[in-house]
């Protein structure tokens, strides 16, 4: 089966946005629920600032988030514009 | 050069025999062993008690070593196959046969030995109720074997299944990935259904008084964790006993493949963080029995969502199998099943361990004081929300994948 260098390029792209983003996804996860862990622990102690903990995980997630969303974007480059 | 199919057959066999036993006993002896440096902790701790601790320590390591058994059993039948006629898709039968014993039991050898070292040491530090915890690591032992038995059983389809008249393309792909399916994704319900019930022991151990309760929590939670082994044995079932003479061979194999890699891969995060949670409830009973009935509630809500994953690459799995394929041999046109289901299935790991831990923390905290458990409980939803995202991204993506590009 000869394969085309586009077709090659292709699917190469392909197959690297499925890896990019299936193992991009392990550990901001993995992150952001130890974070979610710990304010839960801390606003059980201290049931009175469960807004401010609430708030500061949230932040805090949102940080960690950030590279689950450039795993994405790169899985959308390479699936739409490469 | 070219040799006969006999000849790649008896390859396969004992490549597979090799692989099988491997596996399995790597995760068995590190679960033995585990239970063995418990029970020598437990024996200086508390010297007197060493004839019990190491009476339990041999019933543990016995029961965990029965994942290694299963893994020899498959391992002698792939050595003394006959190999005479067999034709070529037999060999994939053996090769996913191996992957399938020799996988599981990579979970459920360790998973056994967590209630074997707990039982050790709660002998040691509380010599009068020595027999509920050698009963409670029975029962516990036993129900993590669950998922070696799932990969066994299928081990034995794929080694006695019928391939005459099938033809070799694409269903290699099917035989193969039923065996490769049901053995990633046994390993991570074996180890989640192994802390449980080690935390379960030790909690009797501390709370005798508990142990009823204990051992409810066990059973549920063990039973859950499982869920994401059965996902994998359904899709391997799929596998194998769907027609699939229809399908192109071309890109065919690899959405059969495919449909094996994501639901195996997308298991095991689930499996372990299910046995997170289950086991820090379990914690949690042993320190305040009664919050036993506050806290099962959001144990089994964390349970169920860090379940979710799994189940996007349950679904994924089940899209790739039901797809109508069109006949194409082109590159992109294989590499695009393999890519989503890698997607999906590594993009599942992380959340489902991450809401295990969210979850985890939630039971403890709950055990610690229950007047706030419904707001406890409702943070933990958020937090697991935003764990969920990545999970999110990783079935669009692959969703992108298979309709979109």
């Amino acid at each position: 089966m000869a394969i085309e260098g586009a077709d090659l390029i292709r699917a190469t792209a392909l197959m690297g946005a499925g890896l990019a983003m299936g193992i991009g996804a392990i550990g901001p996860a993995v992150g952001e629920g130890f974070a979610a862990g710990k304010a839960i622990e801390a606003i059980g102690r201290n049931p009175k600032e469960a807004g401010l903990l609430t708030r500061t995980m949230l932040v805090g997630q949102a940080v960690t988030e950030s590279t689950g969303i450039y795993s994405l974007v790169v899985a959308l480059l390479l699936l739409f514009v490469v | 050069m070219s040799y006969s199919s006999e000849i790649w057959v008896g390859a396969a066999a004992y490549l597979g025999a090799g692989l099988a036993v491997g596996f399995g006993a790597l995760s068995v002896a590190l679960g033995e062993g585990y239970a063995a440096g418990k029970a020598g902790q437990a024996i200086s701790k508390n010297p007197s008690m060493a004839a019990p601790v190491m009476k339990n320590m041999l019933i543990g390591q016995a029961v965990a070593e029965s994942a290694g058994i299963f893994a020899l059993v498959v391992a002698m039948l792939l050595a003394f196959a006959d190999t005479t006629g067999a034709d070529l898709l037999q060999a994939f039968a053996y090769l996913g046969a191996a992957l399938s014993m020799g996988l599981a039991a990579m979970g459920s050898g360790f998973g056994s030995g967590l209630p074997a070292a707990e039982c050790c040491e709660g002998i040691a530090d509380n010599p009068e109720v020595q027999g509920g915890l050698a009963t409670n690591m029975l029962i516990g032992s036993a129900m993590c074997q669950t998922p070696a038995i799932f990969g066994m059983v299928v081990s034995f389809i794929l080694i006695f299944f019928d391939t005459s008249g099938m033809d070799l393309w694409p269903s290699w792909a099917a035989i193969l990935g039923a065996g490769l399916g049901m053995g990633l994704s046994a390993i991570g319900s074996g180890l989640g259904s192994g802390m449980p019930a080690g935390a379960a022991t030790q909690g009797i151990a501390r709370q005798p008084m508990a142990a009823s309760g204990l051992r409810t929590n066990m059973l549920i939670g063990s039973a859950v964790s499982q869920t994401p082994a059965i996902f994998g044995m359904v899709v391997s079932f799929l596998l194998l006993y769907m027609d699939w003479s229809s399908l192109p061979a071309w890109p065919g194999w690899a959405f059969l493949l495919g449909a094996a890699v994501s639901v195996g891969l997308g298991a095991f995060g689930p499996g372990i963080g299910n046995g997170m949670i289950a086991a820090n409830a379990a914690a949690g009973i042993a320190r305040m029995p009664d919050t036993q009935r506050t806290m099962t509630p959001a144990m089994l809500i964390g349970m169920t969502v860090s379940q979710s994953t799994v189940i996007y690459a349950f679904l994924v799995s089940l899209i790739l199998l039901v797809t109508p394929v069109q006949a194409s041999d082109t590159i992109v046109s294989w590499m695009i099943p393999l890519a989503a289901s890698l997607c999906m299935g590594l993009g599942a790991i992380g959340p489902g361990i991450g809401e295990g831990f969210v979850g985890a923390c939630t039971v403890t905290r709950i055990s610690r004081g229950m007047e706030n458990a419904g707001m406890l409980t409702r943070i933990m939803l958020v937090g697991m929300a935003v764990t969920e995202s990545t999970a999110i991204y990783s079935l669009i993506v692959a969703l992108v994948l298979l309709y979109v590009v």
